[in-house]
């Protein structure tokens, strides 16, 4: 894809990934911090927000905080909580308690793989609403035309992290990748199991578009509703060019919310900046000023894991690819670059390890050992296995629980190697028994050759190798010219 | 009988704490009608937590502290199972599912909690005529006020219907109408006493503390109810001081301020009642001067905006849908709106727009903003008034109890009734009324001793001088 939606326009785009926090307990209470319970079953007097309860602010809320700001780059500051006042149903106590104009973590950034650097505004704390579901009437789930609506409060404050970034963001790919990065930092961190399906993550888009060459930036519009990667790339391409459409007919672009639409592939307008609500901030009275001290700063860095940008430098130079080798990212993406590490360092192969593990590995059923994936690729580039044959033994490994030994495996189903003369004996057969095709195959008609890898295969019991019989057809070809 | 004078009595096993409910549910029986002091009487509860402390006594266990002592409940403190109306109509069927942090303290020390008290609806007026199920009268003279928020409190003291009270004080709600009521009535330094389970109207300025009797009462249910509370994240962390131990320290040597501008605006029966409470103090050893703490004079503007701020938000929550009243309408917005218009009166739908207002944008800076500069003022001032007074005595309100009905139509009239105690919350300072003889018409006069924060046991000390002197 060009990087260039419409040419002689630049796209400006700046990121809101809201991310709930992997907290064994909600951000102001005690009740579990856990998806996909009976509706209305984790809940308390603080988190349904009854008259009289206070919030106390979980500890752990404050780690993660601290450790996603310092893997981020930020400033970690000493912060206050505000009151965001508007009246929402799933809204326990029709505010919502978030970081305003103090947040905990200030001015980092973040590298994408490709080397390009995203500013990060803030990451603040705040919670989390319950979940609304409209039901009846013909409103198919929206809150216009519904008969009524039911709210399950097992979200409402569970701990959330928005992190903003800078609206550095020029191209489609950049939005997707800040995502897929931001995404493996939270993971490898254990920040948030950040799933954009289950809604643990989630992704606003402000979009604008401005003349190449132009310094100012145009009128922006906040794109919400994005469930996955693949819509904030839809979403965002679609949103540039309604707005160069716009300005290119001489009108201006309004800012507002809009709400991607996945079915019709649209963004339709939400609400109109002229009918946002005032949200009458003020400081959270029932808490108090949050100051980590430096030891706990200290500690939080000191337990950060390596993060992806490193991860793949390590993976890189030893696998001798670059930082943004398909499977040197897919790998560390996938959390399966220990492993590679392990299998190049037991003597694999690193092109043939990374391979498998792009391909032929699933996340979470890597259970193979790196020596067994080491002997694997050690076998295909020795020429005792091909690609397929290596893809099959792989198979049996990880069905063996991943500590079969690859070259047994490969014996059992009679995948040993192929000695070259034999393989020469069986071609040369098979040319001898089919001469009308040899002479048309010399004549250059490569489709022929099948004619001669069929009888050859068989002749070996299926043990040839498909490239190496092509390969010695043309050797003899070659070999009569 | 004083609430410590019972407690011995029933932890000797010379009285069960049975019959001393009994006695005080038959004033309450007898009088409660005329005074409304009460919304919910909880005889049968009364009587069961009686036995309990009856059979712990039998059995050889000390119930505590307040061993069979009737306790009156201000209706916004979340009491399990028991309704918690704060008053209005807007909480209408609602039973908390859990207990307040001081209500389970002071049953944990032995107190019999006989019922839940009448206030102004969500603890904001200053007469008790904001309630949603009328107002309380004032037992010295039942055409007057009991003062408020906390009047159903002050008045179940004063008529003897409980000999201790737990209110909620944020501009003067328990001092005021203790002074009314002619009983002992302090607010703690804010974040002495946890404020889990006492439903918010201020949130920065609310602090639960003692009506009684006497000042030892008083102070021993101080003692019971405060400490820090990992549920209130603004409770004081660390072990505070008890008061009891040195109740009767008396006051020689320490220097006691009369505030300058608590003077202006106040009845000449009430300001003759501070002098002559100035004399008994100097009396007693103290030396007493005149000293200026000239921001004070701000106070009431800036806590009619704070106050109101804060509450808009601790109010928005009842929107009729999750628990309390709902006035059904078409659609939620509409919902909301109708369940508020029904649910609220007016006094707190005053207070609403007016903390909305300050709030919004464009008007916080020169509102809520300055308010909170204000606030920083007055607690600097009395921080430097501090360097040279131990003390501050100030009248504890303008005038004796006034008749009902009488500032109902005047919300600026009603709101002058807490010039004197609206400061201390401000600066999160304690502060106490004392009765201290009568004043008009023979009605009670309270004055006032102001504490630099923590010092609750050096403001009891001289309380007690107080009472000493006029008993």
């Amino acid at each position: 894809m060009s990087d260039t939606i419409v040419e002689g326009w630049e796209l400006v785009v700046g990121l809101e990934v809201h991310t709930e926090l992997a907290t064994e307990t909600k951000i102001f209470c005690s009740c579990p911090n856990r998806f996909g319970d009976e509706p209305n079953t984790n809940v308390c007097p603080v988190c349904l927000g009854l008259p009289g309860s206070l919030p106390v602010l979980n500890r752990q809320v404050v780690e993660l905080a601290i450790r996603l700001g310092e893997a981020v780059h930020c400033d970690v500051r000493p912060s206050i909580f505000h009151r965001k006042n508007y009246f929402y149903p799933d809204m326990p106590k029709d505010y919502q308690v978030s970081q305003y104009d103090q947040p905990i973590n200030v001015g980092g950034h973040l590298e994408l793989p490709s080397g390009y650097r995203v500013g990060i505004t803030r990451a603040h704390l705040e919670e989390d609403t319950g979940k609304s579901t409209h039901l009846g009437g013909d409103a198919g789930g929206r809150i216009h035309g519904s008969e009524y609506s039911l709210v399950d409060y097992n979200r409402a404050g569970v701990p959330l992290l928005e992190i903003v970034s800078e609206p550095d963001i020029r191209t489609v790919e950049q939005a997707r990748d800040y995502v897929g990065e931001l995404r493996a930092i939270l993971v490898a961190t254990g920040v948030s199991d950040a799933k954009m399906e289950e809604g643990s993550m989630r992704v606003d888009a402000n979009v604008s578009v401005r003349r190449t060459g132009d310094t100012a930036f145009g009128t922006r519009c906040e794109i919400k509703n994005l469930n996955s990667v693949r819509s904030l790339g839809r979403a965002i391409e679609y949103e540039a060019r309604r707005q160069i459409d716009l300005l290119e007919a001489g009108e201006r672009v309004r800012q507002e919310t809009r709400h991607w639409d996945e079915g019709d592939g649209r963004t339709h307008t939400l609400r109109t900046k002229e009918d946002a609500d005032d949200y009458r901030y003020f400081p959270e009275p029932d808490l108090v000023p949050l100051a980590p001290t430096d030891q706990w700063l200290a500690s939080a860095r000191a337990s950060l894991p390596a993060l992806p940008a490193q991860r793949r430098a390590i993976l890189a130079e030893a696998s001798d690819r670059g930082v943004a080798d398909p499977g040197v990212v897919s790998a560390v993406d996938r959390g399966l670059d220990q492993l590679a590490m392990e299998a190049i360092v037991a003597g694999g192969d690193p092109a043939r390890v990374l391979v498998h593990i792009e391909h032929n590995l699933s996340g979470d059923g890597a259970t193979v050992r790196p020596v067994r994936l080491a002997a694997l690729t050690r076998m295909e580039v020795e020429g005792k296995l091909t690609a397929t044959q290596a893809k099959a033994v792989l198979a049996d490994v990880l069905a063996a629980g991943g500590d079969a030994d690859p070259v047994a495996i490969a014996a059992a189903k009679g995948f040993e190697a192929m000695d070259t003369g034999a393989l020469e004996t069986a071609v040369d057969a098979a040319i001898a028994a089919d001469p009308v095709a040899w002479d048309k195959f010399l004549g250059g008609d490569d489709k022929v050759a099948g004619a001669f890898v069929g009888p050859v295969m068989k002749a070996t019991k299926g043990k040839a190798d498909g490239k190496a019989v092509n390969a010695l057809l043309r050797a003899r070809r070659d070999a009569t010219r | 009988m004083s609430a410590v004078d019972i407690a011995a009595a029933v932890r000797s096993g010379q009285r069960s704490a049975i019959d001393v409910v009994e006695e005080h549910l038959a004033r309450i029986a007898e009088r409660d009608g005329e005074l409304h002091a009460f919304n919910l009487v909880l005889a049968d509860d009364a009587r069961a937590a009686a036995a309990v402390v009856d059979d712990q006594v039998a059995a050889g266990e000390d119930p505590g502290p307040l061993a069979g002592v009737p306790i009156a409940l201000k209706d916004n403190l979340c009491t399990r199972g028991i309704p918690t109306t704060c008053s209005s109509r807007i909480l209408e069927g609602w039973r908390p599912p859990y207990t307040a942090t001081v209500v389970d303290r002071v049953v944990a020390a032995g107190a019999v909690v006989v019922g839940k008290t009448n206030l102004d609806e969500f603890a904001m007026g200053s007469s008790t005529e904001n309630s949603a199920f009328g107002p309380t009268r004032n037992p010295h003279d039942p055409t007057r006020v009991p003062g408020g928020s906390s009047g159903g409190s002050a008045a179940a003291v004063a008529a003897g219907f409980s000999p201790l009270a737990l209110g909620s004080d944020t501009g003067g709600s328990i001092r005021q109408p203790a002074a009314l009521c002619g009983v002992v009535g302090m607010k703690p330094t804010y974040g002495a006493v946890s404020r889990y389970g006492l439903v918010a109207f201020a949130s920065s300025l609310d602090q639960i503390g003692p009506l009684a009797e006497t000042v030892t009462d008083a102070a021993t249910l101080y003692d019971v109810i405060a400490g820090y509370d990992p549920l209130d994240s603004t409770s004081i962390p660390g072990p505070l001081r008890a008061v009891l131990p040195s109740l009767g320290e008396g006051v020689d040597g320490l220097r006691i301020g009369i505030v300058t501008e608590m003077r202006p605006g106040i009845d000449p029966d009430v300001l003759a009642r501070v002098d002559a409470a100035a004399d008994a103090l100097t009396a007693a050893g103290a030396k007493v001067d005149e000293v200026s703490v000239p921001a004070v004079v701000y106070g009431l503007t800036a806590y009619y905006l704070i106050a109101p701020a804060e509450a808009s938000s601790n109010l928005a929550r009842y929107d009729g849908v999750r628990y309390g009243l709902r006035v059904d309408a078409p659609d939620t917005a509409r919902m909301n709106a109708a369940t508020r218009a029904a649910g609220f009166g007016d006094e707190v739908k005053r207070r609403i727009m007016l903390g909305t207002y300050a709030l919004s944008a464009g008007y916080y800076d020169a509102y809520y903003g300055k308010a909170l500069k204000v606030r920083r003022l007055i607690a600097a001032d009395f921080e430097r008034a501090y360097t040279q007074f131990d003390l501050l005595l100030a009248p504890t309100t303008p005038s004796v109890a006034f008749l009902l009905g009488a500032k109902v139509d005047d919300p600026f009239a009603m709101y002058m009734n807490d010039v004197c105690t609206i400061p201390s919350p401000l600066a999160g300072h304690p502060a106490i009324s004392v009765p201290f003889g009568t004043g008009a018409e023979g009605l009670p006069v309270g004055v006032q001793l102001l504490a630099p924060p923590l010092e609750e046991a050096r403001m009891f000390r001289g309380a007690r001088v107080l009472e000493e002197a006029v008993r």
